[in-house]
């Protein structure tokens, strides 16, 4: 959780060399720097996505930019017409109710009546495709999903990069991958 | 009618003394923060509820219901909250408030197993078996991918990158993807053999001392591999 980390460095002036970066503003930059190529052309279905924008991550975390990032790593993959805004959106979304220890503390019922409105602000998107970059957020809204008798598939987000990814010929003999 | 003699808010004061920018006395009762939390109406409370029961010194309701854990902290109510009140702040100190005993034994457990290494509390040999084992198979069975890698402990690499507990416990399968995608880019990144989970569940628990424990811990691992970014998978 990019939270507990970021504001456990700062809370508790916890002393470390190293730089705290997220993945998804990682994605963004290498698609932007070239060095992770990546094509829509797998999308001839027209596949529809839209996103969780996970608080601890964007509202907690780093805000609207990685959310920003979150976007454009996904129209990227998935085709700029296939992306499908949810509202609220980034700082201002709700939270999936699976987060906090929700998933862990046991109250079922309660969980779930949380991600009501989350259910309801996912499948008004009609989105085939919702990308939880979270695994509280991924847990959760695969299970109100199920709950609810959602129709999205609930995924992370690289296992679309890996689909979108643009290879060099890499089998052939002698060349260094 | 409210007894004004019976107000002890012995909550609200320690929460004060915790917390010295809670600005509980701030609320203007706007219900900004009710509107947009999806928590509100379970077990009767809402943030603004929550707050008054606070203010008015209902000790005894604030330190029993369980809202505390249907809130998220997600903080979505201080995002909105036009006096800057954070009552996922308050909440995760009434949580650190209740006895150990009378927490959810799961969420609790969670935190004791991550201040070992890890929340599913797997055994860090396992960790690495689990990545040796699915990289091998897929640099056995898909022949593109064949000089996959997934370092574990490379003193010195310039990424350390953490992995949630979830994936090599149930859904290993899940940990290639990522791996693929640093392949490409070609970055020197490595796991660490101990303190490697992305998550922290003692950040829920409301104990402060776990919770920099395990920052701590991650902290040091890193560190001690030399490495100069630390990539968050979540």
């Amino acid at each position: 959780m990019y939270f507990a980390v970021l504001e456990g460095l700062r809370r508790f002036k916890i002393p470390h060399k190293f730089e705290f970066i997220s993945i998804i503003s990682l994605y963004a930059q290498w698609i932007r720097d070239g060095r992770l190529k990546v094509s829509s052309a797998w999308n001839v279905q027209g596949l529809k996505f839209t996103v969780q924008d996970p608080c601890k991550l964007v509202r907690q975390g780093l805000g609207d930019t990685v959310a920003d990032d979150l976007r454009f790593v996904i129209k990227q993959v998935a085709g700029e017409d296939n992306f499908i805004e949810v509202w609220p959106n980034r700082s201002n979304n709700y939270c999936c109710g699976g987060g906090g220890g929700a998933l862990q503390a046991g109250f079922k019922e309660n969980r779930r009546r949380h991600g009501k409105a989350k259910f309801d602000q996912l499948a008004a998107t009609g989105a085939d495709v919702v990308i939880t970059p979270c695994h509280n957020c991924h847990t959760q809204v695969k299970d109100i999903c199920s709950h609810y008798q959602g129709n999205w598939e609930t995924t992370h987000l690289w296992n679309w990069i890996e689909k979108a990814l643009v290879m060099e010929d890499r089998s052939r003999e002698g060349k260094n991958g | 009618m409210i007894d004004l003699k019976g107000l002890r808010r012995r909550v609200k004061a320690e929460i004060e003394k915790a917390v010295p920018d809670a600005r509980i006395d701030y609320c203007l009762t706007c219900g900004l923060c009710v509107s947009g939390c999806p928590a509100s109406g379970i077990e009767g409370l809402d943030p603004r509820k929550f707050l008054r029961l606070l203010v008015l010194g209902r000790d005894e309701d604030i330190l029993e219901t369980n809202w505390i854990y249907s809130c998220t902290i997600c903080q979505r109510c201080r995002y909105a909250c036009p006096m800057g009140i954070d009552i996922g702040r308050i909440v995760y100190e009434i949580r650190g408030m209740r006895p150990r005993e009378k927490r959810p034994p799961n969420l609790q457990r969670s935190c004791d197993l991550q201040k070992q290494s890890n929340s599913t509390g797997i055994p860090n040999d396992d960790f690495v078996w689990v990545v040796n084992d699915v990289l091998e198979e897929v640099r056995e069975n898909e022949p593109a991918w064949r000089d996959l890698k997934a370092p574990i402990d490379k003193q010195g690499a310039e990424y350390y990158l953490n992995q949630n507990a979830k994936e090599p416990t149930v859904e290993p399968e899940e940990m290639v993807p990522l791996w693929k995608i640093l392949h490409v880019v070609g970055i020197d990144w490595t796991y660490s053999s101990k303190w490697w989970d992305g998550a922290n569940y003692c950040l829920f628990t409301g104990d402060p001392e776990d919770w920099a424990y395990v920052v701590r811990k991650q902290a040091e691992t890193i560190d001690a591999l030399g490495c100069r970014y630390y990539i968050n998978t979540e």
